[in-house]
């Protein structure tokens, strides 16, 4: 047989682990939420607040006070001027309004760094102009597709694990009726998704989904991190960003299934007597699974980050930690999570409709 | 058993046959060879981001044509009333959407009534008795009437769009409506923004107005114009390429619109300056000859979009329909007036709303960037594979290169595009694809340590990690689902290769990597496994 980072046998105590990790876990949720306190909420690109970006590369290195001086003339609003890429010679230059500009952005660097600049040739690689309109409809998208992956996942999780399909039905209902009522009283997009997460938390709760609960638990906390870390590193969310969190949001609970269906197979072997090492033979068995496709994906994702280029940089960063913090809290939280609310004592098997074809017979 | 076998291998031979029919055609070497007519015809388009090329949504401004078309109306209201000798005054659009006009004998109401019923009943209507004997009328859009005319202005503006982009000589534009009025226009290949916006941008309602001469023009300037004119900008272009801007007042009532105008063309006078021909239909030559006949020595104004280009003096009855348009412009900025004359003027103004544009060498540095990590990264999992698990890491590899040719297959046969974003989902799909195989082998492993003879644990291990390995992908698959539904151009392409990618990779881990077990091990049952 060939190698194996994890020894077959290995007895990792994860769940007496849980109190280290609750706090390293909160520590850094803290982290991300101070920063972004700080910072008044998340730092919006050009495609959600509207603006003009263009990536211009210059023929020659040039400072970016440089490029500031040369355009002072022109009183260009929030101006920002970044390098992008490893050479001094490209930048992205950033406006925030596209409103009061009479003259098209091109035009105007035609003009300032003719003539301010002349003897440094430049050319526009890239120019996005988000109107504030379409800034607006682009964030209420993204909101509003953040918000059906929570709920469409939310179904299938609490009617996956729990096989209560009916259950499920009824927890789908009551978040869409709230929703709803939340919609009619004029309640911002944001506030529902917040909303939509809480009570999905809520219900999960209330209707024993104990299972739902830890993969809803694990899920926000990978988000919430990630965006956190994000805001962290100044990062700016755009589409992509948006497009790399929902990924995560698929992707986070892919380790949690696994580990949760081991801990169901395990509790209807009876293989231990409590929950608490149920639960722990059921992370150590897939303990390797995890890290080895975990690792496979950072494998890649890190690939994407070093050679992928400039414009996708951000997008797999928010990838690799989303994968990172993702691996991290189907072991450390959905599972705790699990264990806080289930009793010590593993009942009489209950009368099961479902054989699932992943236990072995 | 072997005989399920045999017709399991038919089956993974054949999808990878139809894979790699339908992949060839999107490498280049292959695409631009002759053995391309013997393949579909189907490629992998490349996005925007990747080709380079501009992405334009534009906002059509349909209040403004429902004001406009109010008016229009008004002046037929009008017309057709003094026919009948009803005497209305001057009808008034208020606030955009409501027209208004007094009719002065209310003693002919019953007989307006009757020829607004007959001739203009798609309008509510409302009228009041005023006390001097005269009755106001207030006519209003219907619902019905109103998104009709908006539908109709949206599918004109896409039309004159169309028309503009095909004379501008674009290969392969995409014009499509979008909801709340908006047209998307994608332009692959195109580098030159500016020009392209001015073009698509322009709405290009061209005027003919009479020239009110002897009025002050610094009076004029600050809106003093004797009734019935108005005060417009006249450019005038400078040497250097800028403009200078003089004020000319004009009569308010339009002498001839451009709507009649049938063909345009840039001409060169006698001192090599580009000016533009325009030639009109029989109703607009027989028009444009009794007007220059009526008004000879007089100035007339050519105004497009609001500004005055040039203000000729008349010099004689002008017949055959044909007319110019000087203004000093540039050559190029004739033969785009030419391109906008001649495909119509827009029905109203459109904005831009989101503008989106990639140079060319961006482009190729961003394909060249995508699939330098996709090499290195499907290099370190393949690598990764067969260190760890030996043989079977290999037929984990195998099975990953069929993965990507049945992405690439995908991409082309359902005419996806291949965006920035996209090469990322099929690099990631690489990393997760990899997991599927992951979930199998640990699962034979953990059978053979429980003792299962090598064919047992194989069966085993691939029986019992099927549900888990769908049960893992689906929730990516909802997310990436949700993504596409959300998602713009390179977003979607994202959404596109993750989903496929998810699903090729459940079909070859699941099926075809169990084939390949099979026949490794089918025959020696005793045969040790390497994984």
């Amino acid at each position: 047989m060939g190698l194996s980072i994890i020894k077959p046998d290995s007895k990792i105590d994860f769940i007496g682990l849980r109190k280290i990790t609750l706090v390293l876990s909160l520590v850094v949720l803290l982290l991300g939420v101070g920063s972004l306190v700080i910072e008044g909420g998340p730092k919006y690109g050009i495609d959600f607040s509207g603006g003009v970006l263009a990536q211009v590369r210059f023929d020659n290195a040039i400072e970016p006070q440089e490029i500031k001086d040369s355009l002072a003339q022109s009183h260009l609003k929030g101006l920002s001027v970044q390098r992008f890429g490893e050479e001094n010679n490209e930048y992205l230059l950033r406006i925030s309004s596209t409103g009061d500009l009479d003259k098209r952005l091109p035009e105007i660097l035609k003009a300032e760094f003719g003539q301010n600049i002349p003897d440094n040739g430049f050319s526009i690689q890239r120019l996005d102009m988000v109107g504030p309109k379409v800034g607006a409809d682009l964030r209420a998208a993204a909101i509003e597709a953040l918000y059906f992956a929570v709920l469409l996942i939310a179904i299938y999780i609490s009617g996956r694990f729990e096989q209560r399909w009916f259950t499920a039905g009824i927890m789908a209902a009551g978040l869409a009726t709230g929703l709803y009522l939340l919609d009619l009283v004029g309640a911002p997009k944001q506030m529902q998704v917040l909303i939509a997460m809480l009570l999905t938390l809520g219900i999960c709760w209330k209707l024993k989904l104990n299972y739902a609960l830890g993969a809803v638990v694990a899920l926000i906390h990978d988000v919430a991190i990630t965006i956190g870390v994000l805001s962290l590193l100044g990062k700016e969310f755009d589409l992509t960003i948006v497009a790399a969190l929902l990924t995560i949001v698929g992707y986070s609970l892919n380790d949690t299934i696994i580990v949760f269906d081991r801990i169901r197979e395990n509790i209807f072997q009876r293989t231990a007597p409590t929950y608490g090492e149920v639960i722990n033979k059921a992370v150590n068995q897939t303990l390797s699974r995890t890290l080895l496709t975990s690792g496979t994906t950072l494998l890649v994702l890190l690939s994407l980050f070093f050679f992928g280029g400039g414009i996708i940089h951000d997008f797999a960063l928010t990838l690799l930690v989303g994968v990172l913090v993702g691996t991290y809290s189907s072991v450390f939280v959905a599972s705790p999570v699990l264990f806080a609310f289930s009793p010590t004592e593993i009942p009489e098997p209950e009368v099961e409709s479902h054989n699932h074809a992943d236990g072995t017979v | 058993m072997r005989e399920g076998l045999r017709w399991r291998l038919l089956i993974a031979v054949f999808v990878l046959m139809v894979g790699v029919v339908y992949a060839l055609p999107s490498l280049p070497m292959i695409g631009n060879s002759p053995i391309k007519k013997f393949l579909p015809e189907e490629k992998v388009s490349l996005g925007l981001d990747l080709q380079g090329g501009i992405h334009l949504l534009l906002g059509v401004d349909v209040d403004k044509a429902l004001s406009n078309n109010l008016s229009l109306m008004g002046q037929d209201i009008r017309a057709v009333a003094r026919d009948e000798k009803i005497f209305i005054l001057q009808p008034r659009v208020v606030q955009g959407e409501k027209l208004e006009f007094i009719l002065l004998k209310s003693s002919q109401k019953e007989a307006l009534d009757a020829l607004l019923e007959k001739s203009f009943n798609r309008l509510a209507m409302e009228s009041n008795l005023l006390d001097n004997n005269k009755v106001r009328y207030t006519l209003t859009y219907t619902p019905e009437y109103k998104k009709y005319v908006s539908d109709l202005t949206l599918d004109q503006a896409v039309k004159t769009i169309r028309n503009r982009v095909d004379e501008f000589g674009v290969a392969e534009p995409d014009i499509r409506k979008q909801q709340g009025y908006r047209i998307q226009v994608q332009l692959p290949g195109l580098s030159d923004t500016e020009r392209a916006i001015k073009i698509i941008g322009k709405t290009a309602h061209l005027e003919f107005k009479m020239v009110r001469e002897g009025v002050d023009p610094e009076k004029a300037d600050k809106g003093i114009v004797p009734p019935g004119t108005e005060a417009l900008k006249q450019l005038h272009r400078n040497p250097d390429g800028t403009y200078t801007e003089s004020v000319i007042v004009v009569d308010k009532n339009v002498a001839l619109t451009g709507d009649t105008i049938t063909d345009a063309r840039v001409a060169y006078d006698d001192f090599n300056k580009p000016y533009v021909i325009i030639n009109f239909n029989s109703t607009g030559a027989r028009r444009f000859e009794e007007l220059t006949g009526a008004s000879v020595g007089k100035r007339m104004a050519i105004v497009l979009d609001g500004k005055v280009y040039s203000a000729p003096v008349i010099q004689e009855k002008i017949r055959g329909g044909r007319g110019s348009i000087s203004g000093s412009f540039t050559t190029e900025e004739a033969h785009d007036l030419a391109i906008v004359l001649r495909a119509g003027s827009l029905p109203a103004p459109v904005t831009i709303l989101e503008e989106r544009s990639v140079g060319p060498s961006l482009g190729q540095e961003s394909i060249d960037q995508g699939v330098m990590a996709t090499l290195v990264g499907g290099a370190l999992v393949m690598l990764f594979m067969i260190i760890y698990y030996g043989f079977s890491g290999l037929i984990a590899d195998f099975v990953l290169m069929m993965n990507i040719v049945l992405i690439m297959a995908g991409l082309a046969a359902f005419g996806a595009t291949l965006t920035l974003p996209g090469i990322a989902g099929i690099i990631l799909t690489l990393g997760m694809a990899v997991d599927a195989n992951v979930i199998i082998f640990e699962r034979i492993r953990e059978e053979l340590r429980r003792g299962l003879t090598p064919l047992k644990a194989v069966e085993e291990g691939f029986t019992s990690a099927t549900l888990t390995i769908f049960d893992a992908n689906v929730t990516t698959l909802l997310a990436a689902i949700i993504l596409y539904q959300f998602g713009t151009g390179p977003i979607r392409g994202f959404a596109v290769t993750l989903s496929l990618g998810i699903l090729a990779s459940m079909f070859t881990a699941i099926f075809c990597a169990r084939i390949v077990f099979n026949l490794w091990i089918n025959g020696k049952p005793g045969r040790k496994l390497s994984i």
